[in-house]
């Protein structure tokens, strides 16, 4: 795409984009660029020497068992988000779809879409505080019910902990593009559908649900982007990372080794191999996009 | 509706209702534990009803902050937040607007370049680069102090796209017309792409808000000094350790406190907010 009719200056171009390439270049190329240096690098622990070791940092991560599983806890993690956070979210656009009017339709929206403004570390406080082993309200309730509850202590439940907050957080976003989707499939097709004799739960699989598709595919490639990094401040505030790593993805990870055990070398070659996998995140993201511009 | 299903209908309403309980589950029992004092949080179970303490719990955070963790002030916190929520969105709506109007509406040597200099910004979040960025930061003498809180969170490729996007919708008429005047580009820009770009603007506004707001791992990182914490960051420098060590009564104040600014910029701009959030993805 290409304007026909364009303005002619030799100066005045530079001058509007400097801000924003300023900005560009400084805080994210030099960084980036130093990100990949220091991963070629090992630093003494007073960060005064340091020397060019090649790919020593990469293999030496490899060979690292609680790197390797990290890459496991972050693919259980992403894939639980991912998927209940669609599904759920997709189950609630469909019911808020059919009763779009009215003030009942406008309280459910409300509250459904409340959550997007609650910051991720907000999140895990609340949760944490529901789920507290000693005091949380909830615990209170699953001991009612049986369940010995303590995340502090068992890895499985901090996991479901940290999964249950980010759902939560990432729910109101899925069903607000879930609801676009559904409202902007046209009511003939459904009428026409109905007409033909086909019932709801029929036309829900055989044409809103492949009518979303692209919907949910896009809603697939942020969620998991979304549990990859953003959901660095529900983990931070709740579960740390433990108990004994059970919580900690790869962004974490990072952020451990790099800023707690001043680990720079190891912690820059993390960062260009999270780097690495975002790229191609955003590749399928773009893929898809020029799919739909067809579409 | 197309036809009349009175099962289905009561189905609907009963899975959004245990749907908004469940969404509002959280949120009401912090409220409630934001009112009460700390040994009725203390006592298992909880009361699920509001207590006498609202007043007691929200002006201490406000005023003097936690007695066991952090004592700053929440006030305060309140204060850096709102400069951040604000500096972000006006600094990326200013820095965008001005790029994407050069590089629709200039043809010049390297524009393709910069486009995508601009463009793969977008595969390298903070959270990916967080050693580097601190010590570029360091060394520019920019922690603790607010541009080094915003300005590496002001430059956003989402931004530069939506305004690109939507000045190709703009119709050549226009800026023929502005030419035939005698008008030149600046003028242009003035008196046609800024008042078109308003709707997009709100919009962004909206989105950027509640992003600056509700930044974690970098203000974590670049503010060491209490008087330079947002309200995000106070909340877990509250939290102190075990779960009986915490006073949950302030926590769950100061909690409110932080989810009150953006969710109040969302329900009141409900429609900039889901026009925003759609347009930006695009």
């Amino acid at each position: 795409m290409e304007k026909r009719v364009v303005f002619r200056s030799a100066w005045l171009p530079y001058v509007l984009l400097a801000p924003q390439l300023a900005i560009t270049i400084i805080f994210f190329f030099w960084p980036a660029g130093q990100a990949v240096w220091y991963s070629f690098q090992l630093q003494d622990a007073f960060g005064l020497h340091s020397e060019f070791v090649g790919f020593d940092n990469f293999t030496a991560l490899f060979r690292d068992p609680h790197y390797l599983e990290s890459f496991k806890t972050t693919a259980v993690f992403s894939v639980a988000v991912a998927g209940s956070g669609i599904v759920i979210s997709l189950l609630l656009a469909v019911m808020a779809d059919r009763v779009v009017r009215g003030s009942v339709a406008l309280l459910y929206k409300t509250v459904l879409i409340w959550p997007y403004a609650v910051a991720a570390a907000v999140a895990g406080v609340l949760w944490a505080f529901l789920f507290a082993p000693s005091i949380g309200i909830v615990t209170y309730m699953l001991k009612g019910m049986g369940v010995d509850w303590n995340w502090i202590i068992k890895g499985d439940q901090a996991m479901l902990l940290i999964i249950i907050a980010s759902v939560w957080k990432q729910i109101s976003y899925n069903f607000l593009f879930f609801l676009a989707g559904l409202q902007s499939i046209p009511k003939s097709l459904i009428e026409a559908a109905a007409i033909d004799g086909a019932g709801p739960t029929r036309r829900f699989w055989t044409i809103v649900l492949p009518l979303l598709s692209p919907t949910a595919f896009f809603l697939l490639v942020v969620n998991i982007v979304y549990a990859f990094f953003e959901t660095f401040g529900v983990i931070d505030a709740t579960t740390q990372g433990g108990p004994a790593q059970a919580t900690q993805i790869l962004v974490y990870k990072v952020y451990h080794d790099g800023v707690k055990s001043a680990d720079i070398g190891g912690s820059s070659a993390q960062s260009v191999i999270l780097m690495i996998i975002v790229v191609a995140l955003t590749v399928i993201q773009f893929r898809y996009i020029e799919r739909k511009v067809q579409y | 509706m197309v036809e009349k299903r009175p099962l289905l209908d009561f189905i609907t309403h009963a899975v959004l209702i245990v749907g908004a309980l469940l969404i509002a589950f959280p949120l009401y029992v912090a409220f409630v534990a934001s009112t009460l004092s700390l040994e009725e949080i203390m006592s298992v179970p909880m009361p699920l009803l509001p207590g006498s303490h609202f007043i007691d719990n929200y002006s201490q955070v406000l005023f003097a902050g936690s007695t066991t963790g952090s004592k700053a002030a929440v006030l305060d916190m309140l204060i850096n937040s709102t400069v951040m929520a604000l500096a972000v969105p006006l600094g990326k709506t200013t820095i965008s607007i001005l790029s994407s109007f050069a590089i629709v509406y200039f043809r010049f040597p390297l524009r393709n370049f910069f486009f995508w200099m601009i463009f793969v910004t977008l595969m390298l979040p903070v959270e990916v680069r967080i050693i580097p960025t601190f010590k570029v930061m360091a060394d520019l003498g920019l922690l603790n102090t607010y541009a080094g809180l915003t300005l590496p969170l002001i430059a956003s490729a989402t931004a530069t796209f939506l305004f690109r996007q939507f000045f190709m919708t703009i119709p050549d008429e226009l800026a023929e017309a502005a030419r035939i005047d005698g008008a030149g580009p600046m003028r242009f820009f003035w008196d046609v792409v800024v008042p078109l770009s308003k709707t997009t603007m709100a919009a962004l506004f909206v989105i950027q808000f509640i992003y600056g707001w509700n930044q974690y791992l970098w203000p974590l990182l670049i503010t060491s000094d209490e008087s330079m914490y947002t309200v995000v960051i106070g909340i877990k420098r509250m939290i102190v350790g075990g779960d009986a060590a915490n006073e949950w009564n302030l926590i769950m104040a100061t909690a409110m406190l932080a989810m009150l600014p953006p969710a109040a910029v969302v329900l009141l701009m409900q429609k900039w907010f889901v026009k925003g959030l759609v347009e930006t993805e695009k």
